[in-house]
């Protein structure tokens, strides 16, 4: 018996590895389509720039260093989180520290291998109790005309205050080169903390720090959501009657009154125009969404289906539509009308659908969505986008465990939400990433639930 | 009337049969042996003393039924009978006695008075359907066996048949124990939203709440709360567990 030269063989077989290679490649690629791009991501490359460690002044005060690092990392994390940055890495740096406009030589920070495009420097200094900082931000390509900003911040020389001058300078730089959009580094997250068998309201900072406890009920309390002013915590609170709608003032740092009704009332969520909330309620029987304004009064009912009726948003940009969820078909689903209960869509076809939350430009909603969802199917909840006009949607999160209430920033870049790698209630922790799913950062660490994102 | 005197008026009772039959055939017997013609005009003799019986037909019968009563009287010229009023010498009556009674005739004659007495027992059924109330609100161990918690199907807040029959049960011990007040609480399983799973626990107590309303209960009676997945029974992850977790679950409301 012949054999066949082995040669012509293995390129028959080298053919149909490739063959198969290229298809799989192209499959995967459909895969890979369905990651539209949101606005981080939307042709225009990023902006590179270069963040200076910025200029130690008073260095006989002990405190000024420590304190610096902080204002360093905190400003250099801000402008890496925007989402429309490309950071120069601090290895690429040039080794010096400009303090003024008059230190920096421009020449060395646009060559190669900086290649900024702009550069943010300046001086750090503690005296007497007080922070004294001044920020540049200078344009590498424009020697004749470099200065794009010029701020100066004086403020109690703390560990706060040092990052607190950070989010600021870092908002101005996002402002001037984001396209007019704001920054976020001053915004905050209200969230739920599990405490044993209660949950209370606690507040952080939009990078995680700062995490301290804004109610002290000593029981379920759940769902906050802060008003449009930052004035006021909307949140829903276990009662000998059940759960209620209760406000909390962060001006008068205690909580006021909101009229409580029968039956289960929750998942507040506010107008843009600050006045009118819209939430669940079983007053009548059937949890239905209501709308009321901040005080409680002119309430009336949206919606009349059976079934139950939860989690109400309202459009940030214009006010008059609601997202909500309803179980008027079984599993639950997401569906939009107007605020007079009109108009009623239905935006998901399938599965289990939960928590939406509106992008503040109105035209994305964002849910949690399981969609395999049902006994003995392995469930698997993840973040998904969907435009809001078109109903065309992507899924944001794969294979990190169980995702749920997601909630935009008010620069529509960034989504919060609660992430449960091991699937267990109490393994939940907060996690931010930009709105194309990538640039995840956990924030907290487990027993945190149900993030909500100011809107300023 | 404590059982001896029961037994004396039945004693009673059967002593003036006795008396009254004897008195008949004696009457009989006198007719036999005296000649008509030879008496002379009739003395005029004292007046006989009345006489009495009272019978009841059936003696006992379930709530709701009727009852005759049949008496005859001897030398009376006004029959009373107790709960009746005035009646004829010898009549019969038809009565429907709520419960247990003693029915008391009272005869009057010119030549005194006479009662006769006749016990009717009345079944009273044990059956819910008595409005029978004990009044108090039962221990909470009897609660707990007759008001059952009833569980639900997945992402469900219909009440499946196990639940009907028994939020039946859980009704009939509520209606014989009018003075418990009961919450129900609603649950679900740890799977899903937290919100929507409120939602859910709501229209699952709400559910219970219907059921036991249609079957009697007043509304005003019952409380429901919902805890969603907020207050877990178990926490294993797995399908025995879950269905324990989506009940509506009764307790006494203090």
């Amino acid at each position: 018996m012949n054999f066949r030269p082995a040669r012509p063989l293995t390129k028959l077989v080298r053919l149909a590895f490739a063959s198969a290679f290229v298809l799989s490649l192209s499959v995967t690629g459909l895969h890979a389509q369905d990651w539209f791009k949101t606005e981080t991501s939307s042709g225009v490359s990023n902006i590179r720039i270069a963040v200076a460690d910025f200029k130690a002044a008073s260095a006989n005060d002990p405190q000024t260093i420590p304190l610096k690092r902080t204002f360093d990392t905190t400003l250099y994390n801000d402008l890496a989180n925007a989402g429309i940055f490309d950071m120069v890495s601090k290895s690429m740096l040039p080794q010096v520290t400009p303090g003024a406009p008059g230190e920096i030589n421009l020449a060395q920070w646009g060559a190669a291998p900086t290649s900024a495009a702009m550069v943010a420097f300046g001086a750090f200094g503690s005296s007497g109790g007080r922070l004294t900082v001044s920020g540049f931000l200078f344009d590498a390509k424009n020697a004749q005309f470099p200065q794009v900003l010029a701020k100066q911040y004086n403020e109690d020389a703390n560990d706060d205050m040092a990052r607190q001058i950070a989010h600021r300078f870092a908002d101005e730089i996002i402002f001037r080169l984001g396209g007019g959009v704001a920054g976020i580094a001053e915004t905050k997250i209200y969230y739920v903390k599990i405490a044993g068998g209660n949950k209370e309201i606690w507040a952080m900072d939009y990078d995680g720090a700062n995490q301290h406890a804004v109610t002290h009920l000593g029981t379920v309390s759940i769902s906050p959501r802060i008003s449009p002013d930052n004035s006021r915590i909307a949140f829903s609170s276990l009662g000998r009657d059940g759960f209620q709608i209760k406000m909390y003032s962060l001006l008068l740092n205690r909580v006021v009154n909101f009229p409580a009704a029968g039956g289960t009332n929750l998942s507040p969520a506010w107008a843009p125009n600050g006045r009118d909330i819209a939430f669940s309620s079983s007053r009548t029987g059937d949890p239905e969404i209501w709308i009321a304004d901040s005080n409680g009064g002119g309430t009336h009912r949206v919606t009349s289906f059976r079934g139950p009726d939860v989690s109400p948003v309202f459009n940030p940009k214009t006010g008059s539509q609601i997202a909500w969820i309803s179980g008027r078909t079984g599993l639950p689903q997401l569906y939009v009308m107007d605020t007079d209960g009109s108009a009623v869509t239905r935006m998901t076809d399938g599965g289990y659908a939960t928590s939406p939350s509106w992008s503040p430009n109105g035209q994305f909603l964002t849910f949690a969505w399981d969609r395999k969802y049902g006994p003995g199917a392995p469930g698997g909840q993840d973040i998904y986008v969907m435009e809001v006009a078109t109903k065309r949607w992507i899924q944001l999160t794969h294979d990190i465990g169980r995702c749920d209430f997601p909630s935009w920033s008010p620069d529509g870049r960034h989504i919060v939400f609660a992430n449960a790698p091991g699937g267990r209630a109490s393994s939940t922790r907060i996690v931010s990433m930009l709105s194309d799913g990538t640039g995840r950062h956990t924030l907290t660490e487990a027993s945190s639930d149900m993030p909500n994102w100011s809107w300023k | 009337m404590n059982v001896s005197q029961a037994r004396h008026r039945r004693a009673l009772a059967i002593f003036a049969v006795v008396a009254a039959l004897s008195a008949i055939t004696g009457c009989h017997k006198k007719d036999k042996a005296v000649n008509p013609s030879s008496l002379g005009p009739m003395p005029a003799a004292p007046a006989a003393a009345p006489t009495a019986t009272l019978s009841a037909d059936p003696v006992t019968v379930d709530l709701g039924q009727s009852v005759v009563l049949n008496w005859r009287t001897q030398n009376a010229t006004t029959v009373t009978i107790d709960g009746v009023g005035e009646v004829p010498v010898n009549g019969t009556q038809t009565v429907s006695p709520s419960t247990s009674t003693n029915f008391h005739l009272t005869a009057k004659g010119d030549g005194g008075s006479t009662e006769a007495n006749v016990r009717v027992t009345v079944r009273v059924p044990a059956a819910p359907s008595a409005p029978s109330d004990s009044g108090d609100m039962g221990s909470e161990a009897a609660f707990h066996q007759n008001v059952q918690d009833v569980f639900f199907d997945y992402d469900s807040y219909d009440l499946r048949p196990d639940a009907q029959t028994s939020a039946q049960t859980a009704a009939t011990y509520l209606n014989a124990h009018s003075a418990i007040k009961i919450v129900i609480g609603g649950y679900c399983d740890e799977r899903g939203s937290a919100e929507y799973n409120l939602a859910l626990g709501e229209n699952r107590a709400n559910s219970a709440k219907t059921a036991l309303v249609n079957a009697g209960v007043a509304a005003t009676r019952i409380r429901v709360i919902s805890y969603g997945k907020e207050k877990q029974f178990c926490t294993e992850q797995n399908e025995s567990c879950w269905q324990q977790n989506r009940r509506a679950q009764f307790s006494m409301d203090r």
